[in-house]
């Protein structure tokens, strides 16, 4: 995923930058495009009160530095200079529309090469942040505003995460920003106890995207964005528990991203993985953003259980009791059938297959897995060590033919073959 | 932002055993702050008259446009900074329990 253009009308090594120079001032160009990109959208819509045009600025920002910097060498302040660039432009498309004296005056004003003052910025991002997190906008409005405007993500990209034409995303974008405007959601961050109310809402988008990333036939790149996301979330809320908990929790489950599949792009359980292949520093910083978890919310607990995982030296070695327990809570806290499943699968290798064969008999009583595949390959595996061989390659298969993706199709297969030898 | 406030009947109302809020307390808090301008209660759906002119003809009916289970049985017209403003105001009347409220926006259309 790109989140500047390609740079097209890039001339490297002109104007006595040598060819070396030029690849490292179009990288500097790309990085400080992707860290400014929020602050410059945040801050134009603050002020112009028009999404698009915030947008739009902040993504010519972006390409005219790829332009420039490989020719002219990477500015003192490339932050600044984008914001500059984005604020001009804005001025200049105002202009022509002829609006109202104040704005373009406010824009003016604006912040030019000097690093600007921080904590104004922070707001502006976390207003924005809010603002597309807002409840009143449809869910999937919402991730998708998120990507666009927050992470400047391409539209056709965004469509394809979502599953929908270019086109259709580009109308549900147009038709999200004109509601903000038209409902009269605010640009604000909500305080007092509306903040813990508005909060969930937000970190559930960055959770999805996460997960729309790191699935089977995610495209990674999103797992990517929903970090650094909740890495500024983090900065901007540095007392919020739960932010630091699914910061944790991203961090440690993004630490595998390397390891999840063999060679031929196989997806790997947990104790088939090469532990040595693990991000050691996504798990230094999700564990010390553990640390600084003073509340068991359900991200806690996930981030916990995540924890378990990331620091056992084998698979052997897992502390699968305090995973249960971590498991025992969160049914207490956020009963759902998906939760009640995984509790099984963990008092299953703490305690035995038996124990786990009670909690997924339990787990299934609802009907809430009914179809669903997962819990079809968790009961297969339990079977499995019991030593009822020929039964679980039976269920392996059986969940197998539901799945809907193809890596785990094949992972589950090959599990059904190993059994059948 | 103004705002008119559908005040509606719902098939699955809240079961929370708890009070509901006190609407005459709901009126003169939200009248006093200057968030409600005004608002009724309506008569029942029975009592609605639907009217219609096609090609030059009159046409009146009874009942209300719509027959559905959830009917609108009243209206506040609220004047807040913005929707977070009028969501706090819709949660605390009874009728969000009770029933639904929809928030519309006035288009703001120019003169």
């Amino acid at each position: 995923m790109t989140h500047a253009e390609s740079p097209s009308g890039a001339r490297p090594g002109a104007a006595g930058v040598n060819g070396a120079e030029a690849a490292v001032a179009a990288q500097a160009a790309a990085a400080a495009g992707v860290d400014a990109y929020p602050r410059i959208v945040a801050t134009l819509i603050r002020v112009t009160g028009d999404w698009a045009l915030a947008e739009d600025c902040a993504q010519e920002a972006s390409t005219v530095a790829l332009e420039r910097w490989p020719v002219d060498g990477v500015p003192a302040n490339p932050g600044g200079w984008l914001m500059t660039v984005a604020r001009n432009r804005a001025i200049d498309v105002l202009r022509r529309a002829a609006v109202e004296r104040r704005k373009l005056h406010d824009l003016a004003l604006l912040t030019p090469t000097d690093a600007p003052p921080e904590h104004d910025l922070v707001d502006d991002r976390l207003r924005l942040v809010f603002t597309c997190c807002h409840p009143a906008l449809a869910f999937e409005a919402r991730v998708a505003l998120t990507l666009r405007t927050i992470c400047g993500v391409p539209t056709a990209d965004i469509a394809r995460l979502l599953l929908v034409s270019e086109s259709t995303m580009t109308r549900r974008l147009t038709r999200a920003r004109a509601r903000i405007a038209q409902a009269g959601i605010p640009y604000r961050v909500p305080s007092g106890p509306a903040l813990a109310e508005r909060l969930p809402g937000v970190l559930a988008v960055l959770y999805l995207l996460f997960t729309r990333g790191y699935v089977a036939d995610g495209e990674p790149a999103f797992a990517d964005e929903a970090v650094r996301l909740a890495r500024l979330l983090d900065a901007l809320m540095p007392g919020q528990s739960e932010v630091a908990a699914l910061l944790a929790l991203l961090l440690l489950q993004h630490s595998r991203r390397d390891a999840r599949r063999d060679a031929t792009g196989n997806l790997l359980t947990l104790e088939r993985q090469d532990r040595g292949r693990w991000d050691r520093a996504a798990i230094a910083e999700g564990l010390a953003a553990i640390a600084r978890v003073r509340h068991d919310g359900p991200y806690a607990w996930q981030a916990r259980i995540a924890a378990c995982h990331a620091t056992a030296l084998s698979a052997d070695a897992t502390d699968w009791p305090t995973i249960a327990r971590a498991y025992d809570a969160l049914a207490d806290l956020r009963p759902s059938p998906v939760i009640a499943l995984n509790r099984a699968v963990a008092h299953g290798y703490a305690y035995g297959p038996a124990a786990g064969l009670v909690l997924l008999a339990e787990a299934r009583a609802g009907g809430g897995l009914d179809g669903y595949p997962v819990a079809v390959a968790v009961e297969a595996d339990l079977v499995a060590r019991q030593g009822d061989r020929p039964r679980a390659a039976g269920l392996f298969r059986a969940a197998a033919e539901a799945v809907g993706s193809a890596v785990e199709r094949r992972a589950l297969l090959d599990r059904a073959d190993n059994l059948a030898r | 932002m103004k705002y008119l406030m559908f005040v509606c009947s719902d098939s699955e109302p809240d079961t929370d055993p708890t009070e509901l809020p006190d609407i005459h307390k709901w009126v003169a808090e939200n009248d006093s702050r200057g968030r409600r301008l005004t608002g009724n209660v309506l008569a029942p759906t029975s009592a609605a008259t639907t009217v219609r002119v096609r090609a030059g003809e009159l046409l009146v009916s009874e009942g209300p446009f719509a027959e559905t289970a959830e009917v609108i049985v009243g209206f506040d017209l609220l004047d807040c900074a913005d929707l977070d403003e009028a969501i706090e105001v819709a949660r605390t009347h009874p009728m969000a329990r009770e029933g639904r409220l929809e928030l519309r926006p006035f288009a703001d259309l120019p003169d």
